[in-house]
């Protein structure tokens, strides 16, 4: 499956929203002489994801991601830039390329509320014209897989939210694409559910070299699946890269776990260290500039009785916080 | 985790007749399924449509009797007939309207739609086929109890008989891409509600939904004539009543026919329209 490359030049997507200020005055005004603005909503992003690779694509609310997405997969025309996905352009959206893509947003059902789930696989089946020997295996595994078995059988308007993201991402992946764009799959699940279907994305790739472009805005998801990701904010891409290369570049901060022998009632005055997040009788959290880390370490440890200490990244939920607020520069 | 099945297959997969035959015949499955779960809330819908009908039933009827036993070569009995072959092809003519569509874009359910490699309107086809069948079901016992009650006369002969589904399929076909047709309306702008109260109030007019078109002035007929209205509702009632002879019978099929190409070619080209909309500007 050489083909299931993405690559994106210069993506932009520019809506043209009606502008109009408060008021009756500006609501007759806007009745004549209606004013529009232009909102980038994707500015010239430009990524190449080869076959087999799972990135996360992350970013803020309004970021542009499921914009891109919707561009990736041909439900959205692009204002400009130039777009290939499994060897196609998505816009034109042919046959053969929606054979090979699934777009999954968690926030919306795909398949039929009023009828069990393995009813709608049914309709898949006929639509994606998938021979009924090849169909029934691969269904059966997906739901052994998923642990769907009865489930699949209960009208999916009766299943959880998480049941029916099960039953949703089955659906989605009967037709056995190559290209899977992934817009939080895990969105409002518990953390049981969030694995399963963590796992399910990671044995479907593996099995099939399928290329995954994944939203999500819970960082397990990313450290679990995605080796690589995208930064957009504003429309922009702010980072491109390994995870461990973002942190690297915008944890600006490290954080150190102490543990103490017993000081016999005495309490050090920790904030000459750095800035303490939380202080117990023996175990404190400090967080210190990084270039500050090896220093304060080794005055920790000649100052007082450590007998554990710990240098930490700060978790990775704070690491894309500092992105988000990082002044926009593409690379 | 055991292992998913078959390995992915890198050669696209044809789409031929027999698929979309297939297809067909699961999305009918589909909507049998689906209303057969329902069938409190599909017998207060019958009730509901039974109501519009029964209501001109009475009032024609009642007209027909006070004017001597007929009117526009209706007898009170010939109405009664009329409005309860009416209730029969108004389930047969049902199909998606604008608010199913805007209910479509609103949900996303149309980006899901555009997702896959068939265009939306065939499955479509092969649910409100299948649709019929438990409404048919529904409708039986209503339409035995109005017959029972207003004592109708209705007078086919047997190719009147063979032919009534064939037509009354006819008639699916032209409302069913006029309904479409409307439906994509809804790609420009939601708010087009008076633009659809006129398009069913020209269909209650010169369908034959509100009166046989016989009763109708004679310029309301004339116009009739050049809108696809009269062939989704009047011409299969007509035939079933025996109202309709071989000379006149051939021409209403193929004006059926023709309203069907019509209709089927806007919604391509409509739909190509909208469709670069859509993708324009989103959902």
């Amino acid at each position: 499956m050489s083909t299931n490359s993405i690559t994106v030049k210069d993506l932009r997507k520019t809506y043209k929203v009606p502008e109009r200020e408060a008021g009756l005055k500006a609501a007759i005004k806007s009745l004549v002489a209606r004013k529009t603005k232009d909102v980038h909503a994707v500015d010239g992003i430009s990524f190449q994801i080869e076959p087999g690779e799972i990135v996360g694509f992350l970013g803020p609310n309004g970021a542009g991601k499921t914009t891109t997405l919707k561009m990736l997969s041909g439900l959205l025309y692009p204002t400009s830039g130039e777009l290939s996905v499994a060897g196609h352009v998505p816009q034109k959206r042919e046959r053969e390329f929606l054979q090979q893509i699934t777009l999954v947003m968690g926030q919306r059902s795909q398949l039929n509320w009023d009828i069990p789930a393995i009813d709608s696989y049914d309709l898949y089946r006929a639509i994606y014209g998938i021979p009924q020997e090849q169909f029934i295996a691969d269904r059966d595994k997906m739901i052994e897989v998923m642990q769907l078995k009865d489930l699949v059988k209960k009208p999916v308007r009766n299943l959880s939210l998480g049941e029916r993201m099960k039953a949703e991402m089955v659906g989605a992946l009967l037709h056995q694409p190559g290209v899977l764009f992934l817009d939080e799959p895990t969105i409002g699940l518990d953390v049981t559910m969030q694995r399963r279907i963590r796992a399910f994305i990671q044995e479907y790739n593996q099995r099939y070299n399928a290329t995954v472009l994944l939203t999500s805005h819970y960082m397990a998801d990313v450290q679990a699946l995605c080796k690589r990701v995208i930064v957009i904010h504003h429309g922009k891409l702010l980072f491109d890269g390994d995870l461990t290369q973002l942190v690297e570049r915008f944890s600006a901060q490290k954080t150190l776990v102490l543990t103490m022998s017993d000081m016999n009632g005495k309490t050090p005055d920790m904030a000459q260290y750095g800035t303490v997040v939380t202080q117990e009788p023996n175990r404190v959290v400090l967080r210190v500039a990084k270039s500050d880390a090896p220093q304060v370490t080794a005055r920790l440890l000649a100052d007082l009785p450590v007998t554990d200490l710990t240098v930490d990244d700060p978790p990775i939920e704070e690491v894309i916080e500092s992105v988000f607020d990082a002044p926009e520069t593409s690379e | 985790m055991s292992e998913l099945a078959t390995p992915i297959k890198p050669e696209p997969r044809r789409f031929g007749l027999r698929n979309m035959l297939t297809m067909y015949a699961v999305a009918a499955r589909q909507a049998i399924i689906e209303q057969l779960q329902y069938p409190a809330a599909n017998m207060m819908f019958m009730v509901h449509i039974l109501i519009e009908p029964v209501i001109y039933l009475v009032v024609w009827s009642s007209v027909a009797t006070s004017q001597g036993g007929a009117i526009g070569g209706y007898t009170a009995a010939e109405f009664a007939g009329y409005y309860i072959i009416w209730t029969l092809v108004r389930q047969f003519n049902l199909a998606i309207g604008p608010q199913g569509f805007h209910w479509r874009i609103k949900e996303g359910r149309l980006a899901a739609e555009l997702l896959r490699p068939v265009h939306p309107l065939l499955p479509d086809l092969g649910y409100y086929l299948g649709y019929k069948v438990p409404q048919t079901i529904y409708w039986l016992p209503m339409g035995i109890l109005l017959w029972l009650l207003f004592k109708p006369e209705i007078n086919p002969v047997a190719w009147q008989i063979a032919a009534f589904p064939v037509v009354l399929m006819l008639a699916f076909f032209v409302r069913f891409f006029f309904m479409w047709l409307l439906g994509l309306v809804c790609f420009w702008t939601e708010r087009v509600d008076a633009l659809f109260e006129l398009y069913f109030a020209a269909e209650l007019l010169f369908s034959g939904r509100l009166v046989p078109l016989e009763v109708m002035p004679t310029w309301a007929q004339n116009v009739a004539n050049f809108l696809p209205f009269q062939w989704t509702f009047y011409f299969p009632i007509e035939v079933l009543l025996g109202r309709v002879d071989l000379p006149e019978f051939w021409p209403g099929v193929l004006a059926q026919l023709a309203w069907i190409a019509g209709g089927y070619t806007l919604v391509r080209m409509i739909w190509k329209l909208a469709v670069k909309r859509f993708t324009a500007v989103g959902s």
